[in-house]
């Protein structure tokens, strides 16, 4: 099953051990590209590193030079921007509300599409598109009545409110996907699973489940960027509620133009920034695969 | 597949019958899935609660605002008067809407374009740019590339809204200090974002820059699916690399490229966070405004829900508008029949 899938990027076309001879045409290519890709390197890394740089900085030395480096590397910013700022309770309630609505709409969209993709029943279809559905409107339109709905059950400006509509609004993408996966698993293990005597709930957890994690890691992954990076639904659900980071980033932005300070604002950014990065550079062999496994199906 | 399946369901099912032979046969359809409780239990859970999950905050509330639309409603007095069209006829005639519309329209134009060109240059020189003998390879470290490009789309998309407005800020920001210490004296000052000539360029390049990386790493995954069998007969049949990537890359990997036309589409008519981090306002007469700020602004600074869901009602079709147009431009040109999402 693993290697099966993982097979699309593990037929790389290069790393091939003899050396073979090169053309002067192949230098001038391999030139020009590097250089293409250097430059693009640059413009991707520099704004970062740039940011990263004037989070130390205080806001005269901001505007003295852009380029310059700190006098001394302090860390008052990253303490102003953690307390003052309350960067470091948004930062908590991102993680809460992100990890809690990852774990439920992981398991429920692995249910849904277990069910979906190995039973057929009357109304399957039906189920199956209006999960397609759900891809394809854009939230904005959601977003007023959503409102008014989260209102009408008091869940309103709470975290408990704003997980269950992150795991509302992830489901669709998380079905779709695990469908085609939970579809490509063998019959025959589900059917000794019966006969060994399990039942429908067994055979899910102990025998299903665990033969899907390669996928379920994939879709893990996308959803978690995707809920940590979602801005539109705190800022229209949760304008008055406890603040996650994205919406309490912009909120802190926001005051910035009155009350200048910057070094404060380069450091919340910086917080924002760097844990999501680190992550990625760790799990970045899984994430690229599961790049290619989302979309060469 | 099929077949597997029936055989499991009477293998399943077919159990208790064995066990109690005489027993008197139920209504014949009945007998081959027994209800048990396991089964009901199973059932009730793995398809209810996402589904009521489901349909509570997400189709519901799709449905709700179609209602809306056509309501003058105010949201928090209790009179919603049915008024038909009325909230249509006033988004079309209304300037601010148009050139919002406008802006959206000049997006998922340029936008995906100028992204997937990017993107794919980038990709070819990653995975043909190695030496041309011998077996086809990639280029060498090409990885740390796409490691780097990468990273962006780690990025929330705010803080990236947030980093891109320091550094086209007119006096301090990281753009302007290149440009002047390059010699172009004339950008020590210049307001990036707030000069209506340059806000919607500089916008665009901000979105652009989150995405090529993400699409980079698309078409390079795309691009190693294809057997390396076809570029081999290609250069033997003596084809340059320009013309492999023009006529075997491309053509290949078109399914790939209209997945990312119709995400990078969607995108650009929402363009929300990049657009209220950079000029929450709409920018320098409104040039950077874009529906959905407007739709965000009618509904909860001014209270007007049924025209906002009406607004998103227009946002939405636009949106099928597209995924339709970009679907029947991709058949029309003879793409393929199985298109993946």
């Amino acid at each position: 099953m693993t290697t099966k899938l993982a097979s699309p990027e593990m037929k790389s076309l290069h790393f091939n051990p003899r050396k073979p001879a090169t053309t002067p045409g192949d230098k001038v290519v391999g030139a020009v590209s590097h250089t293409a890709l250097t430059i693009w390197s640059l413009i991707v890394i520099l704004p970062l590193l740039w940011t990263f740089m004037s989070s130390f900085k205080t806001s005269s030395e901001i505007f003295a030079s852009p380029f310059a480096l700190p006098s001394q590397w302090r860390f008052d910013n990253y303490v102003k921007a953690w307390t003052e700022a309350g960067i470091g309770s948004y930062f908590l309630n991102s993680v809460i509300v992100v990890g809690s609505a990852l774990v439920i709409v992981m398991v429920l969209g692995a249910m849904c599409a277990y069910v979906l993709a190995r039973f057929k029943f009357f109304g399957s279809r039906a189920v199956y598109y209006l999960m397609l559905a759900g891809l394809t409107f854009p939230i904005f339109l959601a977003m007023v009545p959503l409102f008014f709905v989260m209102k009408k059950i008091g869940l309103l400006n709470t975290l408990p409110g704003l997980t269950l509509v992150y795991v509302g609004f992830a489901l669709p993408f998380t079905v779709f996907f695990l469908f085609s996966f939970f579809k490509s698993l063998p019959y025959e293990i589900g059917e000794a699973a019966s006969l060994d005597g399990a039942g429908e709930w067994r055979t899910f957890f102990q025998v299903m489940l665990p033969m899907a994690k390669p996928g379920l890691a994939s879709v893990a992954i996308f959803n978690f960027l995707g809920l940590w990076n979602q801005f539109l639904i705190p800022v229209a659900i949760n304008a008055a509620g406890p603040r996650v980071l994205s919406q309490g980033l912009a909120a802190f932005a926001g005051q910035m133009g009155y009350a200048v300070d910057f070094g404060a604002l380069f450091a919340a950014v910086t917080v924002t920034v760097v844990p999501v990065l680190i992550v990625y550079v760790i799990f970045q062999r899984q994430l690229q695969g599961s790049v290619s496994q989302g979309t060469s199906r | 597949m099929t077949l597997v399946k029936q055989k499991t369901l009477r293998l399943d099912g077919g159990l208790p019958a064995v066990v109690v032979p005489d027993a008197p046969p139920l209504a014949s359809k009945r007998r081959r899935k027994p209800l048990t409780l396991d089964k009901v239990s199973f059932f009730a859970v793995f398809l209810g609660v996402p589904l009521a999950i489901y349909l509570l905050f997400v189709i519901w509330p799709f449905l709700q605002a179609f209602a809306y639309s056509l309501t003058d409603w105010s949201g928090f007095s209790p009179d919603q008067n049915f008024i038909g069209l009325e909230n249509y006829r006033r988004i079309f005639t209304d300037d601010i809407f148009m050139k919002a519309m406008g802006n959206n329209i000049l997006l998922v134009i340029c936008l995906p374009i100028i992204t997937i060109i990017l993107s794919l240059v980038l990709a070819t020189f990653v995975t043909v740019g190695g030496s041309s003998k011998g077996q086809i390879k990639g280029l060498r470290n090409s990885s740390f590339y796409r490691v780097v490009s990468f990273f962006p789309y780690t990025i929330p998309a705010i803080a990236i809204g947030i980093m891109w407005g320091q550094i086209y800020d007119p006096s301090g920001g990281l753009l302007n200090g290149i440009l002047t210490s390059l010699g172009f004296d004339q950008f020590k000052s210049y307001p990036w974002l707030g000069d209506k000539s340059t806000a919607m360029i500089a916008t665009m390049f901000v979105i652009v820059w989150g995405f090529v990386g993400f699409y980079m790493v698309l078409f390079v995954a795309g691009i190693k699916g294809i057997p390396a069998e076809l570029f081999e007969a290609a250069r033997i049949d003596g084809a340059g690399r320009f013309r492999t990537a023009v006529s075997i890359t491309i053509p290949l990997i078109r399914d790939n490229i209209q997945t990312a036309y119709i995400y990078m589409g969607i995108l650009a008519l929402d363009a929300f966070v990049y657009m209220s981090a950079l000029n929450s306002g709409g920018g320098p007469d409104n040039s950077t405004l874009v529906m959905s700020q407007q739709l965000f602004f009618t509904a909860f600074s001014k209270g007007q829900f049924g025209l906002a869901s009406a607004m998103g009602v227009v946002l939405a079709i636009t949106t099928l508008i597209f995924s339709g147009l970009v679907f029947l431009v991709n058949r029309l040109t003879g793409g393929g029949k199985d298109v993946s999402l």
